[in-house]
């Protein structure tokens, strides 16, 4: 897409292009590909460790049209963290389900903000709420909780009145 | 540069809410723009996680509650999604008549809104009497006006009342006579024209980039309607197109008022449509299971733009997590490229065009 002009779309999705979105990246980052997969029709899901982030990222918005990306969750894990990205291809419909690995002690990632500005917002609520670093990105502020606020409340170990809250039925037969 | 920050909010009557605009203005003109948000955060995606998969249903009601049937029903389908449910088909047709009912309610509750941003309390009152009739439609089929927790995982909770369909075709008739009465008030108003032509434009380019999306992204000419481009339900059966704004001055108030003006007429014959296809008898919902393992993400359109679900299980009855991508929370990014180089007294007209919900933002 270049100049102002808007981009002529059909706003139909495409048969067949989930699948070569995948072969593409299966052949251009082979090695690097951690588990790939089509697990639904017109999505792809893609893993990948955190050191080849944003060079997958600019192949696919530059080469493959992922124009836009949609969301940015971090996931933590008991051994690990997930940054995983939503991106879109608005010429065929199909969805790309990035995952990156971040090790459990160093929860930092490379900023997707120089190629997608959506990025921006994204990761800050993500550092907000789950405490991962976003490196590069222009602004890393608290946006959803005060600025003093001490804690990232995804996180596991950060407690919730569960038991006033909710109790559940498995817990009241005596389970965990 | 010279100029100097106010804020606009958070207790301020164009807000529609709780957030702050900081706006940096140079005279009369914004240099620059901040948005401050935050204010409405309640924490669902911690909350979400400590209650079973059905029972959240009733949280994500409350997410918007302007347009809280397509939230519910986008947390059902991601929810479906990740434990590989299939949903009757019946089940399927009365989503969609339920979601696009609920999209012209959201519709004209923006609608009511905008014109007094604009100073037109007319089509405050007129909007408002239009969408009582919809709310009434609401009322008859979930039992609630608004946070209705109809949608359940695997289904819906009850069937169609009795005449329903009579109904529907009853409203929407009386209804497009009344969006013809709109027309006249506010497309053919040259003082309508005069503070929305060409008022916070964004450019295409910046809009996919920045994450705008629904009616604000088609308004720059875009054609992506995620009901044609990503079919959820049964919406690729249905006969219609999406309303991207074609004309001259792509991107601005005007475009924007449009494109969610004109979705209003496309809601009511999507359900002419699904009253004629629609199944007239068969099973409305399915069993779920109890506990689920994986992960699985569901993107609708919502009446604001994308609403995207992204649900992990671990095994357990309840989400491991949860992750909700609500389009205004995006398209509120962009606005300070709207709002730069325009005059403070547009500023109201401009934040209106976007349809801002906080509750839904905020999280």
């Amino acid at each position: 897409m270049s100049g102002a002009a808007a981009p002529v779309l059909s706003g139909r999705p495409v048969e067949g292009a989930a699948e070569e979105v995948l072969a593409q990246v299966r052949s251009r980052f082979g090695g690097k590909v951690v588990r790939a997969g089509i697990p639904r029709p017109r999505v792809v899901q893609v893993m990948i460790d955190r050191a080849d982030l944003v060079d997958v990222c600019r192949h696919l918005k530059e080469a493959l049209g992922f124009e836009q990306l949609s969301c940015v969750s971090a996931v933590e894990w008991p051994d690990r963290f997930e940054s995983v990205y939503h991106m879109m291809n608005y010429y065929n419909g199909v969805t790309v389900q990035l995952h990156a690995r971040i090790p459990k002690d160093d929860p930092k990632v490379a900023s997707v903000c120089v190629l997608w500005n959506a990025a921006n917002y994204h990761e800050r609520e993500a550092w907000d709420l789950m405490g991962i670093v976003y490196e590069g990105h222009p602004n890393l502020e608290r946006i959803l909780l005060p600025a003093d606020f001490k804690f990232h409340p995804l996180r596991k170990d950060f407690p919730q009145e569960v038991d006033r809250q909710y109790i559940s039925r498995r817990k009241l037969k005596g389970g965990k | 540069m010279p100029g100097f920050w106010i804020n606009m909010g958070p207790q301020h009557p164009m807000t529609h809410g709780l957030w702050n605009m900081k706006v940096k203005i140079d005279g009369e003109t914004i240099t620059d723009a901040k948005p401050e948000i935050g204010y409405l955060h309640r924490g669902y995606e911690k909350i979400m996680e400590v209650r079973e998969f059905q029972k959240n249903v009733v949280l994500t009601d409350r997410l918007c509650y302007v347009s809280s049937l397509t939230w519910s029903h986008a947390y059902c389908l991601a929810a479906e999604k990740m434990m590989g449910l299939e949903v009757p088909v019946r089940g399927q047709w009365i989503r969609v008549l339920a979601l696009e009912i609920q999209r012209v309610a959201s519709h004209l509750m923006w609608l009511a809104a905008y014109g007094p941003d604009l100073g037109l309390l007319t089509a405050l009152l007129w909007a408002l009497r239009e969408r009582e009739l919809w709310l009434d439609l609401l009322q008859l089929l979930t039992g609630a006006r608004m946070n209705q927790n109809y949608p359940r995982i695997g289904g819906v909770r009850n069937d169609l009342p009795e005449n329903f369909d009579g109904m529907c075709r009853r409203v929407i008739t009386h209804f497009e006579g009344k969006l013809d009465e709109y027309e006249k008030l506010l497309h053919d108003s040259k003082i309508f024209h005069l503070r929305t032509l060409g008022v916070g434009r964004i450019s295409a380019e910046d809009a996919i980039n920045w994450g705008v999306t629904g009616p604000n992204l088609r308004a720059c000419g875009v054609n992506v309607d995620l009901r044609r481009l990503d079919p959820y339900e049964t919406y690729d059966e249905l006969d219609f197109e999406a309303q991207v704004w074609k004309g001259s001055s792509a991107g601005d108030s005007y475009a924007r008022f449009v494109c969610r003006f004109n979705e209003m007429r496309t809601s009511c014959d999507i359900i002419l449509q699904v009253l004629e296809k629609m199944p007239t008898s068969g099973a409305y919902r399915t069993k779920e299971p109890r506990r689920a393992e994986g992960d699985g993400f569901a993107r609708t359109e919502d009446s604001r733009g994308e609403a995207l679900f992204y649900i992990l299980g671990d095994g357990d009855d309840r989400p491991y997590r949860v992750k909700i991508r609500s389009p205004i929370f995006c398209s509120m990014a962009a606005t300070p490229l709207m709002l730069r180089g325009n005059k403070l007294a547009d500023l109201v007209a401009i934040l209106g065009s976007i349809d801002v919900c906080v509750g839904e933002m905020d999280k």
